[in-house]
């Protein structure tokens, strides 16, 4: 007999217990006017640091309808009595390949790349919406652990590409896509270094390509009628870079190095850039700067101290940095493991970050960082109603998913593992 | 001469002192047995390096704490006592601090045995992971059993002090998986040492480190060489075990035909032996008596057959010594402890049928991710999983990885382990156990805390031959404690103290011991060189 499916949250065995089971969800409607939908009762988070009890969080047409402490559900929708559960925006990790990678080993399943058709290191115009797959079976673990949106990130060479930011539901790409492109990526991490470059040439080449850009903005016309200069970047690059110059798209560097993010902060106030740090691993030691110059920082909690540029890693630079006020985002920086986010997040609790900081970071900063909080990120009226539903506090590892919800709609916690886990839950011998 | 003897006796028995010398009958000599070679006499090579304490540690009375003890007993309230190195007494409620110990107070917090990790390239593959500390995989030839870990092992490596922070004592430090057998690996103590001999822990076996499918294959099939196939794979690890099961009959004919050659010698020496002594008792009896009769005849035999002492003969030439055939034979025999990196069930399978067919026995099977599928054999077998709580994906075989595998290993009665493989994993390894428990509770399966613990402690314990005295809080087992700042299963929990053999070996806040993260602009004041945790070396506590 196979197990249940996991849809029907199950009383867990010894965790906190959730005084009420929430009724299975059926397979989401995909028309845009969703059910309506009423949780009552829970403890809401609301990813800016409030905390609700015992509120009612309302959803209709996919977007969230009311909220509040002690609402009454509207007539007609489906009441979810959520007492002693807890409810948070949709987890999102802004730096992964989910969608674009199915196994890493295998180079016919990976799209996060352009491969080099020459020894050009920069792919401006790459974008990660054009290879994103939403049949990847990652997506549905990535659910099964909170997750309700990701930054699909271009990875390799030095300037990899523009990333995208999809909710993870959807059969096209189209629906899953929300924003694209999404940020503009550039290693200067020890990867794009170690290609034998080493720091200063990588810089240099960013800058050139910055520059071309500038160039090429100004002079598009005379450059359609070949009366420019020779540029480095190819054309479609070079329009990538000025949407980055015209601040409509943001760029995220990844660097590591102290000395490396301070010279980021010069190359973006050189080109007047709107920069997001990622990884960032000694970004505690430039802390004040990055508050001064209000850029961001997407950070890995559990960052080790794996090369040179990262030997000042240390477990609480997220709290060091929260603490200087500059705006931290938590990410994995993986794709299968993404489900790693409320883990890594929990880690930097532990470390010291505020746990409504800790919240934050995997919900709102990536949203506001990336130019979407006016639609996701936290929980509040009018927001894409994307959150979790949890059986306690959702950074302890004990705690559960009990119900999901992307723009509105219930989603069944399914995925390639659990039809495993059905299949092998009792052995045919 | 057949009558002699009898004629002897009654000789003896009738007349006293003028009797016939009674002659001498030589004794059979029981078959010699051989010592065995030195290489097969040592369970490591790190063996009898290992760092001893010029004193013995103060002891430790740890009260109020939770004790979790890895036996399936948690002790809410308790006493913990840690004497000269080992667990001394741990009991409920409060005890009297012995005379000079240091006294904690644990009300609020949980002791645990220190986490055990079977599956580490700490040391191998150092941080920062620059290619001059890519010291793990002797990439130059698929079969290296030769390759040992222990002459490579980077003891300054900044891993190995951020691991213990996590509650790690002890792991096993393995070859990589590049090669189909990559050497032996080496179990220590992550206690500080200039080498890793003198963090070994003594007595423990040395594993050998073997890999089935994608690694070997794709390290070697791409360089247009053998293994291509997983069908290569399995070819020539047959070859490297006939090899051994070659220099074993090799060894068995050797010792077999020493013995019979000593054993000749042996006897002829006797024989020679019972004829000198005769000849004098004779000669003394002739002179004495002076009575022709025997004694002529006596005379003329002896002139005529001269009692020549036989020379030894010529040792029997030792089978050429080769020490990675020779970890091989180890592990025919039993002395190395054979730990098998394996993803897909039917690579398992094969593996299992390898191993009968060869006649060794799999101590453990690591990264298993679909163990899951096969995991009433493993148990029957009694072969160890070794896995992570939730990596999958990353290649092919990890494909069908589910977090649920742990719980349904343990769950059949198969002994589940979480082994990290990873320098940042190893650092929470009590989480991903954590994880791994709350997968299998949410999936139906009946676990305690306990449980989960006992798969970082006793499970690994076992899987490296050292359960009699390590992974868990026994009385009469190494002092290897962690006092942590809640349940270890929490994300929030953090080790606050860490001993080994009882000596403080980490407190929070406590500077790096390192030496490389000397005089770096890291988090850090400047630590002593070695701080001085095991009496007798480095500088003032």
């Amino acid at each position: 007999m196979a197990e249940p499916a996991r849809a029907q949250p199950r009383k867990p065995v010894a965790v906190a217990k959730p005084a009420v089971v929430l009724k299975p969800a059926k397979a989401a409607a995909k028309e845009e006017a969703g059910p309506v939908v009423a949780y009552a009762g829970a403890t809401v988070h609301l990813g800016n640091g409030e905390v609700i009890q015992d509120a009612t969080v309302v959803i209709a047409n996919g977007k969230i309808t009311q909220l509040g402490k002690g609402l009454a559900a509207p007539g007609g929708a489906t009441l979810l009595p959520a007492k002693g559960m807890v409810i948070t925006p949709g987890l999102v990790d802004a730096l992964t390949s989910i969608g674009l990678i199915e196994v890493d080993l295998e180079s016919s399943t990976r799209s996060d790349h352009q491969l080099a058709v020459s020894n050009d290191s920069v792919h401006a115009g790459f974008r990660a919406a054009d290879a994103y797959n939403p049949a990847s079976t990652v997506i549905a673990v990535a659910r099964s652990e909170g997750l309700t949106s990701a930054g699909v990130i271009p990875t390799g060479g030095l300037i990899s590409g523009q990333s995208a930011w999809v909710d993870l539901d959807g059969a096209t790409a189209e629906e899953a896509i929300a924003q694209a492109p999404l940020a503009l990526h550039v290693h200067l991490d020890s990867d794009a270094a170690g290609d034998g470059a080493g720091h200063g040439t990588a810089i240099l080449k960013v800058r050139e390509a910055f520059d071309d850009a500038r160039t090429f903005q100004k002079s598009k016309a005379a450059w359609e009628r070949n009366q420019t200069r020779r540029f480095a970047p190819s054309r479609l690059d070079l329009e990538a870079l000025a949407s980055a110059l015209d601040q409509k798209l943001p760029v995220v560097f990844h660097v590591d190095r102290a000395a490396d993010i301070l010279a980021v902060l010069n190359l973006a106030r050189e080109f007047k850039l709107r920069p997001v740090i990622a990884g960032g691993a000694e970004a505690w030691k430039v802390a004040p700067q990055l508050a001064a110059a209000k850029v961001p920082v997407f950070l890995f909690p559990l960052q080790q101290p794996s090369s040179f540029d990262a030997l000042g890693a240390r477990e609480d630079n997220a709290a060091l940095l929260d603490k200087a006020g500059v705006a931290v985002g938590i990410s994995t920086g993986e794709t299968h493991n993404a489900r790693k986010l409320r883990q890594e997040a929990g880690n930097a609790v532990r470390s010291g970050l505020p746990y409504e900081a800790a919240l934050a970071a995997i919900t709102r900063v990536p949203a506001e960082a990336l130019g979407l909080g006016a639609r996701y990120g936290t929980l509040a009226v009018g927001k894409t109603a994307n959150l979790v539903v949890w059986s306690g506090d959702p950074l302890e590892i004990g705690t559960q998913v009990l119900d999901l919800v992307i723009r509105g709609h219930r989603l069944p916690l399914r995925s390639r593992q659990t039809a495993l886990l059905d299949r092998y839950r009792r052995l045919p011998r | 001469m057949k009558s002699a003897p009898l004629l002897a006796l009654l000789l003896v028995a009738g007349c006293g002192a003028a009797a016939t010398p009674v002659p001498l009958v030589p004794r059979e000599s029981p078959r010699p047995i051989l010592p065995p070679p030195p290489w097969q006499a040592k369970v490591s090579e790190a063996e009898g390096y290992e760092m001893k304490p010029l004193a013995p540690p103060p002891a430790i009375v740890i009260r109020g704490a939770t004790l979790m003890l890895g036996t399936g007993r948690t002790i809410a309230k308790g006493t913990i006592i840690l004497d000269k190195g080992k667990i001394a007494v741990v009991a409920e409620g409060d005890l009297p601090a012995p005379a000079g110990a240091v006294v904690i107070d644990g009300t609020g917090k949980f002791v645990t045995p220190g986490l055990i990790d079977t599956h580490s390239h700490l040391g191998v593959y150092a941080q920062p992971g620059v290619s001059a500390h890519d010291d793990g995989n002797e990439m130059t030839d698929p079969v290296t059993p030769q390759a040992q870990t222990v002459d490579a092992f980077w003891p300054q490596d900044p891993s190995i002090e951020r691991a213990v922070a996590g509650g790690v004592t002890a792991i096993q430090v393995l070859p990589g998986s590049g090669n189909l057998i990559g050497g032996r690996a080496v179990t220590l103590k992550l206690r500080p040492g200039l080498s890793p001999r003198e963090m070994h822990v003594s007595g423990a076996a040395d594993g050998l480190k073997m890999a089935c499918g994608e690694n070997p294959k794709r390290t070697y099939g791409g360089k247009q060489r053998a293994p291509m196939t997983r069908m290569g794979n399995l070819a020539l690890q047959r070859t490297a075990f006939l090899r051994a099961k070659k220099l074993q009959e090799q060894w068995a004919r050797w010792r077999e035909q020493e013995s019979t050659r000593i054993e000749a010698d042996s006897k002829k020496r006797a024989v020679w032996e019972s004829k000198r002594d005769e000849r004098v008792q004779r000669a003394a009896w002739c002179k004495a008596n002076e009575e022709p009769d025997p004694c002529e005849s006596w005379r003329h035999k002896w002139a005529e057959t001269p009692n020549e002492e036989p020379q030894p003969s010529e040792p029997i030439v030792t089978p050429d010594r080769d020490p990675g055939t020779e970890t091989l034979v180890g592990a025919l025999e039993g002395r190395v402890l054979v730990h098998v990196h394996c993803y897909r069930a039917d690579d398992m399978l094969a593996m299992i049928a390898l191993s009968d067919e060869m006649g060794f026995r799999i101590r453990s099977f690591h990264h298993a991710l679909e163990a899951y599928k096969i995991r009433d054999r493993l148990a029957t077998r009694q072969i160890a999983v070794s896995t992570w709580a939730d990596w999958w994906g990353f290649k092919m075989e990890a494909y069908d990885g589910i977090p649920e595998n742990a719980a349904l290993v343990h769950e059949a009665g198969g002994r589940t382990i979480i082994h990290s493989d990873s320098e940042e994993g190893i650092q929470r390894l009590n989480q991903e156990a954590g994880k791994a428990l709350a997968s299998g509770r949410r999936a139906g399966v009946a676990l305690t805390d306990d449980d989960a613990l006992r798969w970082v402690t006793m499970n690994p314990a076992w899987a490296l031959g050292v359960d009699h005295r390590m992974g868990s809080l026994e009385p009469g087992k190494d002092a290897d404690v962690v006092l942590w700042t809640r349940n270890p299963l929490s994300v929030y929990a953090l080790a606050e103290r860490v001993w080994i053999d009882g000596f403080p070996v980490y407190e929070r806040g406590k500077p790096h011991w390192s030496d490389f993260e000397l005089g770096q602009t890291i988090e850090s004041p400047m630590p002593p060189a070695v701080p001085a945790l095991l009496g007798g070396i480095g500088g003032a506590k």
